[in-house]
């Protein structure tokens, strides 16, 4: 059970990555509306998120992409049954993915206003949803024999799977108010800046309430209390969120927000490392969960994308990186103009 | 209607979408490409600035082709769960393949690109949207050689209740995933070359910046071309490959009843599936299709009645599409051979620009027309003679599918005016003026 094991690491990993790169710009996008008050501010958010956004969301294919293909089974279940879950992530990255190539298309200010908007909903309902539907993975869906989820919409805005929509929304509100508080200049950083540190109180409060609620709804812990040495996870969480916060108040927004990128990716594994071997828990019946022993793919398949990934990703990470350092500089005003293609 | 027809539906929609705006950037991206390589090794200006103007239209329709590609690739979760359930192990793998090789790839360095003109030197930059290029044409080898498994599948053995990988190598070498890729691609740089031939049409018949889009018009003429030449070379081998490894569509592609030796092709007729027979034959080759098919006139032809009724594709649709693509092929290697011999003498000739203008929708629905050939034509199976499109639908409410059919009408049409405004807005302004050689 080597090779299954190994691709429910990467599969978790690869959803932690996402979150990590996606957050930061979901984030900023969601805060836009609030942080950016003239159309230049709101040019410069659009400006630190350009060169990236797009790379970014690959990650969630690539997420989408491992899970059909190393854990099939549990991708049909997942996706067929936070049906309308998925819909409404999918129509908000819809929306908010071609506001960057139309917004500056046409010089209006309702034209810029709407794409905006398109912008910041977009932003700010994946950001939720994700939250929501890792949560009521975490604490099991309700999936009978067949793996037909037996529920609607409405079962996963239950108490914990919203605690698990607002842990993920400030943990990204929080990482792209750092972004921004890195990237730009003047007033509008230290609006972000400040707005890091508010939310920071916030997210430390639902944290903590949403590790207790864990306690009670799901059955994550049960793995950390055998292998104990796997706590030290949780506890990279707590450290990091508590240096995001020193580092904060140092004034070194960097080092915060890769405090932050290290919470998020902490936080992702200790939900995930909580459910193995499930990948998705029933929560009508333990023996109809899916897991990395009845929903894998075939040992030759298992081979083969394990080859790719790790042929692959880490060039894809190498050239990620470079385009990082290539636009590492704060975003100017005088960047907007002649930087862009119009 | 049930989740069935709403999920057909609504994939036929999502699809049919997503490949209005791909193709464009498929050729596009080579063209974009091959304008700022002459521009960074004679130093034209003008050619950087064409890169730049196209290189706009390029990116609208880039955006819109991601987002409806994500739509995609989730939609085989959402409402064909019992297919990637049953396929995933080998289906789902040349999915996460795309992504992590071709994916990444055009999204990183399509950015670097845009905003990168001054972070770069020359030379690099140009680098850039060559790779934008060759992935995304990797792109969509990757999805062909996915599409071609399901409609010729390989390599595979069934096991544990699903199809499971056997032999890897056998599913991305298959020839007709290659004979898909050739053939889509191609209908692609036909587009591209159209497109930049009736924008710059639109332009030169105004005689407005004609350097630029005389200059723009000869690449995008060549392009159309070369690929319009070839794809009727490729369209006839394609076709024979369709004959070897799927009778059925083929019979429905000619509304052929009968088997016969000396099987002919019929220019127009109306089938009539209920009676099996078709009304109103006119233009009738005798031995064509056995010729086309198998390359000899004595060869024979399986009919459709030698199908059980519930092994056949709708004979009307896959017929009609077949016979608007095919006329449509021919159609573009005339253009563009009457282009090739007016091309010095574009602002004397009116009436080809004004043609040509007008011709800009024709490779769209040639290529559309050709989608509902391969996919319609597969019908009723999802994956090829392995499992039908009515087993592989999700355990999903209708309700729940009519709602989200309906908002993907209402967005997709939105997002598609938009887009459409967009690109004509920028298309019709043309491109910034030169900056130096202005005074």
């Amino acid at each position: 059970m080597l090779l299954p094991t190994i691709w429910f690491i990467l599969w978790g990993v690869l959803w932690a990555v996402y979150f990590m790169l996606d957050g930061f710009d979901l984030g900023a996008g969601t805060l836009m509306p609030v942080l950016a008050k003239s159309d230049t501010e709101r040019r410069l958010v659009y400006r630190t998120l350009e060169p990236v956004w797009d790379g970014n969301e690959v990650w969630l294919i690539t997420a989408g992409g491992v899970t059909f293909a190393a854990f099939p089974t549990t991708y049909a279940v997942m996706f067929s049954g936070l049906y309308s879950a998925l819909m409404l992530i999918l129509f908000a990255l819809i929306i908010r993915g071609v506001s960057f190539a139309f917004r500056g298309a046409v010089d209006d200010r309702r034209w810029r206003a709407l794409w905006d908007f398109c912008l910041t909903l977009g932003s700010f309902l994946p950001a939720l949803l994700f939250g929501v539907a890792f949560a009521n993975i975490f604490q099991g869906l309700p999936l009978d024999e067949q793996g037909i989820y037996q529920g609607t919409l409405f079962t996963l805005l239950n108490p914990y799977g919203l605690a698990g929509g607002l842990l993920f929304l400030l943990l990204f509100l929080v990482h792209g108010s750092l972004w921004l508080a890195v990237k730009t200049h003047d007033e509008l950083q230290q609006r972000a800046a400040a707005l890091a540190k508010k939310l920071w109180a916030g997210l430390l409060v639902v944290a903590v309430l949403f590790l207790l609620a864990t306690r009670r709804f799901t059955n994550l812990y049960d793995n950390y209390l055998n292998q104990p040495l796997l706590l030290l996870i949780p506890l990279i969480t707590v450290a990091a969120l508590i240096a995001m916060r020193v580092f904060m108040a140092q004034g070194a927004f960097w080092r915060a927000w890769f405090a932050s990128a290290a919470t998020i990716v902490s936080a992702t594994l200790f939900g995930v490392v909580g459910l193995y071997p499930n990948l998705l828990p029933s929560s009508l019946n333990p023996a109809w969960s899916l897991t990395i022993y009845n929903s894998a793919s075939s040992t030759l398949t298992l081979k083969i994308m394990l080859g790719v990934a790790l042929t692959f990703v880490p060039l894809v990470i190498a050239y990620q990186t470079w385009v990082h350092f290539l636009f590492k500089d704060k975003v100017k005003a005088d960047d907007l103009g002649y930087e862009e293609i119009y | 209607m049930d989740a069935l027809m709403l999920s057909r539906l609504q994939f036929a929609a999502a699809t049919f979408f997503h490949f209005l705006f791909v193709p464009l950037t498929l050729g596009l991206s080579i063209l974009i490409a091959i304008m700022e390589t002459i521009y960074v090794r004679r130093g034209d200006e003008e050619y950087l600035r064409m890169a730049k103007f196209w290189g706009k239209i390029f990116l609208i329709n880039f955006a819109v082709g991601v987002v409806t590609g994500i739509t995609l690739e989730f939609q085989f979760g959402t409402n064909w769960s019992r297919y990637s359930q049953y396929v995933g192990d080998i289906f789902g793998s040349l999915l996460a393949i795309e992504a992590t090789l071709a994916f990444f790839l055009e999204s990183t360095f399509l950015a670097v690109w845009v905003l990168g003109w001054k972070r770069l030197s020359p030379k690099l930059h140009a680098a850039c949207i060559w790779l934008v290029a060759f992935a995304s044409n990797l792109s969509a080898l990757w999805i062909l050689i996915a599409n071609a498994w399901m409609q010729h599948p390989v390599g595979y053995v069934l096991r544990g209740g699903r199809a499971e990988l056997q032999d890897f190598f056998a599913v991305i070498t298959q020839p007709f995933a290659y004979q898909i890729f050739f053939h889509t691609v191609t209908g692609a740089y036909i587009l591209a070359g159209f497109f930049v031939m009736g924008v710059s049409a639109y332009h030169l018949l105004r005689k407005q910046h004609v350097s630029f889009f005389t200059k723009s018009f000869r690449l995008g003429l060549t392009f159309a071309l070369i690929f319009s030449l070839a794809e009727v070379i490729q369209g006839h081998i394609h076709g024979s490959e369709v004959a070897k490894i799927q009778p059925a569509k083929l019979a429905a592609m000619e509304a052929l009843w009968d088997t016969q030796a000396h099987a002919p092709q019929t220019l127009f007729l109306i089938p009539d599936e209920k009676q099996e027979r078709n009304l109103a034959e006119f233009g009738k080759i005798p031995g064509a299709l056995s010729m086309l098919a198998y390359h000899s006139p004595k060869a024979v032809v399986k009919g459709l009645k030698d199908f059980p009724p519930e092994d056949r594709p709708p004979v009307l649709l896959t017929f009609v599409a077949f016979r608007v693509m095919v006329a449509l092929g021919f159609l573009f290697v005339l253009l563009s051979l009457i282009a090739w011999f007016k091309r010095r003498k574009l602002l004397e000739s009116p009436g080809l620009l004004k043609i040509l203008i007008y011709a800009i929708p024709l490779p769209y629905i040639a290529l559309q027309a050709g989608w509902i050939v391969t996919e319609v034509g597969r019908q009723p199976w999802i994956v090829y003679g392995l499992m039908r499109t009515k087993d592989a639908v999700s355990p999903i409410a209708a309700s729940q599918v009519g709602l989200s059919l309906a908002a993907f009408i209402v967005v997709y049409t939105l997002l598609g005016i938009a887009a459409f405004y967009l690109m004509t807005k920028i298309a019709k302004k043309g491109p910034e003026p030169a900056p130096a050689a202005a005074g």
